[in-house]
């Protein structure tokens, strides 16, 4: 299918870029990795006047570890995220949630940035980055500023960005001793979406209680979800199989799922508590816990 | 709407064209420059049938603008065989019967070259994990993952001896 006519434009700056945006603030779109905004286009569920193509402009590519953060490239691609060492070796749920965006032919244009910007509550970085506390780094006319992820995430195809701003960086807190997470998806066959699917981070103090908890979770609602009353729960408490269970319940509370070819409203609110349990579980044994 | 003047190397040959932005790379495969090897199976970005390399990496090029690949490499179907002679992974699917109707093939080739090239001796599950973007609708797999095997140890071999 051919998507109806738009002008393409290849700034070289992100300067230009940005400049460009705010020359068709009407129906301008960035294009990165233009995994699910060329699809949009060709099905004409969408549509825009001018495509921003972010591709040529030099050092939007990158991964490392800088002022105790990890600092990833807005237009990084998902293959470079998940056959990267330092990522490999210290952040494994990246690694997980990688892996289970569509495919991997997918992901060598595919990018973190756009899996963001796209606020698709069906993207899977999404609950990731809330339950690892992540920042955004937005550039537009008047500058960069930074968007904690937990103010990201408005609506359905909603985000904290301007029309004339640009993701330049995603910054992840680097992990701390006894922290670790997990991403655990249920899909129906590679390349789908999630049927549900849940993020859980923990960092355990050296007396064994939960000292921090992030849970974030995809396709169980209009937005992602972070899942603040579990996480509340688990704080102060012994990492151990019943309080780890409760808090999957109470995660499960907080999803708003539609009924679809996916499942039943029930089938995913359970498939959320069971599926938080072991990404939960997987947590705490990479923190050291168990 | 604006036209733009693009340049790409096409199984090592420069290629022009004029072309509207929206254009996908699979037409100006398939259409501008006849190579139609590379096939359509899908409206929704699902079943590879359109992948070629761009730079040496899979990328589905009925989801990817051809005004994206103005100065870059793309390797088609077209470009496996070399002097006459078929390249390794299209002599295992030859060999090991890895097609039915063929039309998943193409593709199924390419993304086998890419896995080849990063890793010469993948075992089945990184060679099922690989190719779990193209879809085939005939084979089951099965002689697919044995015609990447043969290809990888034929590679393996005449790297030994050269
Ligand atoms: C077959 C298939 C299966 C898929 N399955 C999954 C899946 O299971 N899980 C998943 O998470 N995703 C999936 N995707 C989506 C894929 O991961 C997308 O590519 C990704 O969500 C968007 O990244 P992109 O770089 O392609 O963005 P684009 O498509 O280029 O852009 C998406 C949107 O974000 C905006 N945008 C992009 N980058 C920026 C930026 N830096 N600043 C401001 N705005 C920006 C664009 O304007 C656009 O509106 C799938 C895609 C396909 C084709
Ligand atoms: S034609 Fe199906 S993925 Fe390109
Ligand atoms: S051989 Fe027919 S689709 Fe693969």
């Amino acid at each position: 299918m051919i998507p109806s006519s738009f002008d393409y434009h290849a700034p070289a700056t992100l300067a230009e870029a940005v400049a460009l945006l705010g020359k068709y603030p009407e129906d301008a779109k960035v294009l990165s990795g233009g995994q699910s905004l060329l699809p949009l286009l060709k099905l004409r569920l969408g549509q825009a006047g001018h495509l921003i193509d972010i591709g040529k402009i030099p050092g939007l590519e990158y991964i490392k570890e800088e002022g105790g953060m990890l600092r990833i490239g807005g237009r990084t691609r998902e293959s470079a995220l998940e056959r990267s060492e330092i990522v490999q070796k210290r952040y494994p749920i990246l690694v997980d949630t990688a892996k289970v965006i569509a495919d991997p032919i997918v992901r060598n244009l595919a990018t973190v940035g756009g899996n963001l910007a796209h606020g698709d509550p069906g993207n899977d970085h999404p609950a990731t980055m809330l339950a690892l506390g992540a920042q955004v780094v937005a550039m537009g006319k008047s500058g960069e500023r930074v968007i904690p992820i937990d103010k990201f995430f408005l609506g359905l195809f909603r985000t904290a960005l301007q029309p004339d701003e640009i993701l330049t960086e995603i910054r992840i807190p680097a992990p701390v001793e006894g922290s670790g997470g997990a991403y655990v998806k249920l899909e129906r066959k590679v390349g789908d979406y999630a049927t549900a699917a849940s993020a859980a981070y923990v960092v355990i103090g050296t007396q064994g209680f939960v000292e921090r908890a992030g849970i974030g979770l995809t396709n169980l609602g209009p937005t992602p979800i972070k899942a603040t009353a579990a996480e509340k729960y688990l704080i102060g408490k012994k990492p151990e199989t019943a309080a780890l269970a409760e808090a999957a319940r109470i995660a499960a509370q907080a999803t708003e799922p539609s009924a679809d070819r996916r499942g039943a409203v029930e089938y995913k609110r359970e498939m959320a508590r069971v599926l938080t349990g072991r990404a939960l579980k997987k947590a705490v044994e990479r923190a050291g816990g168990k | 709407m604006a036209t733009h003047r693009i340049q790409i190397t096409v199984n090592g040959e420069a290629k022009e064209g004029q072309v509207e932005s929206r254009l996908l790379l699979v037409h100006f495969l398939r259409e501008n420059l006849r190579l139609t090897g590379t096939h359509i199976g899908c409206d929704t970005s699902h079943c590879g049938a359109c992948t070629v390399l761009l730079d040496g990496q899979p990328v589905k090029s009925c989801t990817f603008l051809a005004v994206q690949a103005d100065g870059h490499q793309i390797t088609t179907v077209e470009g496996l065989e070399q002097n006459g002679k078929l390249h390794p992974v299209q002599e295992g699917f030859w060999e090991k019967h890895g097609l039915q109707c063929g039309f998943c093939t193409p593709g199924m080739m390419l993304t086998s070259c890419a896995l080849l090239n990063r890793n010469r001796n993948p075992s089945e599950a990184e060679i099922r994990e690989a190719i779990s973007g193209n879809l085939c609708r005939c084979t089951g797999y099965v002689n697919i993952v044995k015609a990447v095997q043969y290809a990888a140890e034929k590679l393996q071999k005449e790297e030994a001896h050269a």
